[in-house]
């Protein structure tokens, strides 16, 4: 019995190891060597680390990691602020029988593809979008003002790509949340304010940790969101990526690129948990 | 006499319907009040209202001579100790119990001193790192109580709280309840459907039944003297039988049984009688008086120690009929099939309107 739920377990684990060995680690060894071979003057490709003493010295490149790396921290907060009143209304205050319909209402937009979903908002906000439109048949303004490519315009873009990746987590860990902690701790002598601080964010930590990982790291490495909605202006990270990939076919400079964006997820994260002390297996459980 | 609560027509009504029909009633200090009723009965929503969960339709709820209405939870003189005791997972026993002292801004001395006064008068010395998880459910129980009554609160209220735990550790919790409730000389105002619980614990109780209250008394008096047909038959078990009044005191039950009755009510026609098992006297002597006598058939010996009964039905008809057996061998003869004699007190034989 014992050796057959052994035989049982490989067998379950077999799939995870492969996906994981075949798509993650083997691409990211290739892109580490990638990252650390170099054509020099004579045009021969050695082993060293001028990919990445490029990024350093190069100011464009540093000024976009730190700005993307902000900006995803910035985007993370913003739609914990934005999705949590909407998981308590769900979850605390209708009446339980609508919960699941309301959740589906909130993954309905997320049937379609971000593409999409981002496009709606360009229909919205360009130029000759529906709300200049409108302002101009309303006589507020006279010609069209551009609403998109902007820092405004992209967070709220990234904003509404990832709210579903946080407000899942967070309906799902309000939901198991007991009514009866709100109330024995108003019967205490709690005010509002502290059952918000003391009791429904500490029982919320780890959903909101989870979403928050994933919503950062999506955050992080989204390239569409940041190009359609922030334009020319956005100096995303992942467009340097791309650039160095796709425009200049610098492989190796994107490579590196790559692997310092993982650096910086990976420390982020980390950070976030110390800071939190929470862990990330009771996070993600 | 100045009463800890007191509380006037109170009522509560929901859209579909009412769960609080006026009720009245107070309190004495340092007392343990009990409120008794099937589920259902509203008793949750009235101890919600004196909690401050729900605001009541109308009425008045006086605890100390002050007025409630309108006063939010965190600002009654009031503590609940709910129903699945609500300790907080994501602190330890320390830090549930000093959670109500540190919202009165008492200094950090003061706190530490009383968590750890109240840890010891709760017989859990030591246990203040504890996690919530870690605790036996004996002791998340005394923990809940001890949370509540370390902000010395004029009153205590309770939500079946001994209804999650097993029957063995809730005989121990009854008790220690009862003597928690000595020790502290607080109010407590406990809320359940375990007859056995009220029974036990209170000094009165009040037996409730679709949103008003049929009986406020001792538990012995409750017992003893019911005052009305649902009081006779939620407390204690008793033997139901449909009637018919023939003259005076005398009825004649639907199985045809004449029987010499104690009214307790105005009887018109139909009435119902109610007897307890216990009052049953098995092979009376012929000399006894004021008895109804009537043979029983055995039909089967229902062993449960010193609770054994004997379910019977009344010789010649399909009426049945629950008899104590005492378990002192005076009686350990009786076999099933047997027909015995039987007689029963005419006071024991209460009688009440439909």
């Amino acid at each position: 019995m014992k050796s057959y739920s052994k035989l049982s377990f490989y067998v379950f684990l077999l799939p995870i190891i492969l996906w994981l060995v075949l798509l993650i680690i083997i691409p990211q060894i290739e892109l580490l060597i990638m990252s650390l071979r170099f054509e020099n003057d004579m045009g021969d490709m050695v082993w060293s680390f001028e990919n990445y003493k490029e990024f350093f010295s190069n100011d464009i490149y540093w000024y976009t990691f730190v700005r993307t790396a902000m900006y995803a921290i910035f985007v993370t907060f913003l739609t914990f602020l934005v999705t949590f009143p909407i998981a308590f209304y769900i979850t605390k205050i209708v009446n339980p029988r609508y919960i699941a319909f309301l959740t589906i209402l909130l993954l309905l937009p997320f049937w379609v593809s971000e593409l999409v979903r981002v496009y709606g908002w360009t229909i919205l906000l360009r130029e000759s979008g529906v709300i200049n439109y409108f302002l101009q048949a309303l006589g507020i303004t006279t010609s069209g003002i551009e609403m998109l490519y902007n820092d405004f315009s992209m967070i709220m873009g990234l904003v509404y790509t990832s709210m579903l990746f946080m407000v899942i987590p967070l309906i799902s860990s309000l939901e198991s949340m007991d009514d009866s902690y709100i109330e024995a701790a108003s019967d205490l002598g709690a005010s509002k304010f502290t059952i918000f601080f003391k009791i429904i964010i500490p029982y919320c930590a780890s959903g909101i940790v989870s979403g928050s990982i994933i919503v950062f790291m999506l955050t992080l490495g989204n390239y569409l969101t940041p190009n359609l909605m922030g334009g020319k202006n956005s100096l995303w990270f992942t467009e340097q990526i791309y650039n160095e990939f796709i425009a200049s076919l610098n492989w190796n400079q994107g490579a590196a690129f790559g692997f310092l964006l993982l650096i910086l997820s990976s420390l982020i994260i980390w950070l976030g948990l110390k800071l939190t002390k929470q862990n990330l297996a009771k996070a993600l459980s | 006499m100045e009463y800890v609560l007191n509380v006037q027509n109170l009522e509560k009504h929901f859209a579909d319907h009412s769960a609080v029909n006026g009720i009245d009633f107070f309190v004495e200090e340092g007392k343990f009040f009990s409120i008794l009723g099937p589920s259902g009965c509203g008793k949750t929503t009235l101890l919600r209202m004196i909690a401050g969960f729900l605001e009541p339709t109308s009425g008045s709820i006086k605890i100390r001579e002050e007025e409630m209405i309108g006063i939010a939870p965190n600002n009654r003189p009031v503590n609940l100790v709910f129903q699945n005791l609500a300790l907080f997972p994501m602190m330890n026993v320390e830090e549930n119990i000093a959670f109500g002292l540190k919202r009165k801004n008492l200094s950090q001395d003061v706190i530490d001193k009383k968590v750890k006064d109240i840890l010891e008068k709760v017989h859990l010395k030591g246990y203040g790192k504890k996690e919530v998880s870690q605790l036996s459910g004996g002791q998340k129980q005394r923990i809940a109580i001890a949370r509540s009554l370390v902000l010395e609160p004029s009153i205590l209220l309770l939500d079946e709280p001994l209804g999650a735990l097993d029957l063995k550790l809730r005989e121990t919790m009854k008790i220690e309840l009862k003597k928690l409730q000595a020790q502290f000389g607080t109010t407590f105002i406990y809320i359940t459907h375990d007859q056995s619980e009220a029974l036990v614990m209170s000094d009165k109780v009040a037996v409730m039944n679709n949103g008003q209250f049929e009986q406020i008394d001792t538990p012995k008096n409750l017992y003893a003297n019911p005052k009305t047909s649902f009081v006779a038959g939620f407390v204690g078990e008793s033997n139901m039988f449909e009637a018919k009044l023939k003259d005076d005191d005398m009825v004649i039950t639907d199985a045809g049984i004449s029987l010499k009755v104690n009214p307790i009510d105005k009887i018109k026609k139909k009435c119902k009688v109610y007897i307890r098992p216990e009052s049953i006297i098995l092979m009376p002597d012929d000399d006894l008086e004021g008895l109804n006598r009537f043979n029983l058939t055995v039909k089967t010996i229902l062993f449960d120690g010193s609770n054994t009964k004997l379910l019977t039905t009344i010789e010649n008809t399909e009426q049945e009929m629950m008899v104590s057996l005492p378990q002192n061998r005076q009686f350990a003869h009786i076999k099933d099939g047997d027909v015995i004699p039987v007689g029963v007190d005419v006071n024991d034989c209460k009688c009440y309107k439909k």
